[in-house]
């Protein structure tokens, strides 16, 4: 192809989106399109495989059967979603054995929220709450983002997240209710997942590299800053009810912006986490690892009985 | 395929594509569900699985967790033929111009009733 029926094909791709059409995975799409959904549809996969294993930590501890039931079922949930999502990006033409390829031999990214450990009960809380609460607010839009496959996954996963906020507050309004010692645990939880809560909206819109294309592919419909104000402005109140208190001294109502006016995030710890010096990065890439190589010999053995079976079944179809 | 992850990573990207196709790994299955009876099959989505029977299985644990559907039809993504859009212009624009085929083209008095 010529580059000037390059060129004509793109400004006909670009107005399609523009239309609010849906590309579909056989359409034509420019190299690019295709390579930053491949990218950002596996980072999303990738987040919520490795977003079970923070989580997974405190099945087993879990301090009553009601509470066991609803993490077991987020966790599974996770699991699901991470799925969804996978076959969405396949339909790109990546293979899965690639996309986790990518995963574990670090070449991929995951959210960095997940490379901070859970050290209390309380934890479980603070991540349904906060770490759900922000996973949603950045989600909803993609509901309509103009990738087809994308857009239908998100729709399932949007559907289910609620819950997972839901269970994580009733978790931190429990404790909030109980002894002195529990509060503070459920203090020490938010002091802890604050910040890192609002670094998953990413750098600052000054900062941010990616916004004007995704933007156009509808990729993001706001801004990181205008995503992490709309978090903030609705979670202080949340925060009230509990009778907790947000970790930061510059946290004020802005009555002129109808807005809380918030402190400086570290922007560092940010770049140390994604360039994978986090308290747990190593961690969480040996534990995925580690389950995966060990479910190679099921994976195989299950590979097996299924030829043998396919064998049997042609030798009684002759 | 007996390598080490490490190994494998220090690999190009390339051979160990070429590693990984040497081994079979699971196929890849479309999934169809029928949300309640009196309605069609849908496709939702689609998994790996290394046979039909456990393509079903998975399909139930990923597509259905909170009561989507009351049946499931998993096939291999393999044996799906699709259109190719670059062809919709041939396949489906002849439609277009064919106005008689919908009730509206046909010129009738406002006084017949029933039709």
């Amino acid at each position: 192809m010529s580059e000037e029926q390059i060129k004509n094909l793109e400004a006909e791709f670009e107005a399609r989106i523009a239309r609010d059409e849906k590309i579909e995975p056989k359409d034509w799409m420019p190299e690019k399109y295709r390579k930053t959904h491949i990218r950002q549809i596996s980072q999303h996969a990738h987040s919520e495989i490795v977003g079970m294993l923070p989580e997974g930590n405190w099945i087993t501890r879990a301090p009553s059967l009601r509470r066991k039931v609803a993490l077991l079922a987020k966790v599974q949930d996770e699991a699901g979603h991470g799925l969804y999502l996978y076959s969405a990006c396949e339909t790109l033409g990546i293979s899965r054995d690639e996309l986790y390829d990518q995963l574990h031999s670090g070449k991929a990214k995951y959210s960095s929220i997940f490379n901070y450990p859970t050290v209390t009960w309380a934890d479980m809380g603070a991540i349904g709450w906060l770490v759900d609460g922000a996973a949603i607010i950045n989600q909803v839009p993609l509901c309509n983002t103009s990738f087809g496959p994308y857009a239908r996954a998100m729709v399932r996963v949007c559907k289910e997240e609620s819950f997972h906020q839901r269970q994580g507050y009733e978790i931190m309004l429990k404790l909030c209710e109980g002894t002195p010692e529990q509060k503070e645990l459920a203090q020490d939880a938010l002091n802890r997942w604050w910040w890192p809560s609002l670094m998953m909206f990413g750098p600052t819109d000054a900062e941010s590299t990616h916004t004007e294309q995704s933007m156009k592919w509808k990729l993001k419909r706001k801004t990181n800053d205008e995503l992490r104000q709309q978090f903030i402005d609705q979670t202080v109140p949340q925060a009230d009810i509990l009778g907790l208190t947000i970790p930061d001294p510059d946290l004020k109502w802005n009555e002129d912006r109808k807005s809380y006016d918030f402190g400086e995030i570290n922007w560092d710890e940010f770049w140390q986490v994604v360039k994978g010096h986090g308290p747990m990065n190593k961690e969480r890439m040996k534990a995925r690892v580690g389950a995966w190589e060990r479910g190679e010999w099921v994976r195989d053995a299950a590979m097996a009985h299924a030829e043998k079976q396919q064998d049997k079944k042609d030798k009684q179809a002759v | 395929m007996i390598l080490e992850l490490n190994q494998q990573s220090a690999i190009s990207n390339q051979q160990s594509r070429i590693i990984m196709s040497a081994k079979k790994n699971w196929p890849l299955w479309e999934v169809f569900v029928r949300s309640k009876n009196g309605l069609e099959h849908r496709h939702f989505g689609s998994l790996h699985a290394a046979d039909a029977e456990m393509a079903l299985e998975n399909a139930r644990d990923v597509y259905t967790r909170r009561n989507e559907g009351v049946s499931i039809w998993v096939v291999e993504s393999k044996h799906i033929t699709a259109s190719n859009p670059e062809h919709n212009g041939e396949l489906f624009e002849p439609a277009q111009d064919k106005v008689y085929r919908h009730p509206t083209f046909y010129d009738l008095p406002d006084d017949v009733k029933h039709m």
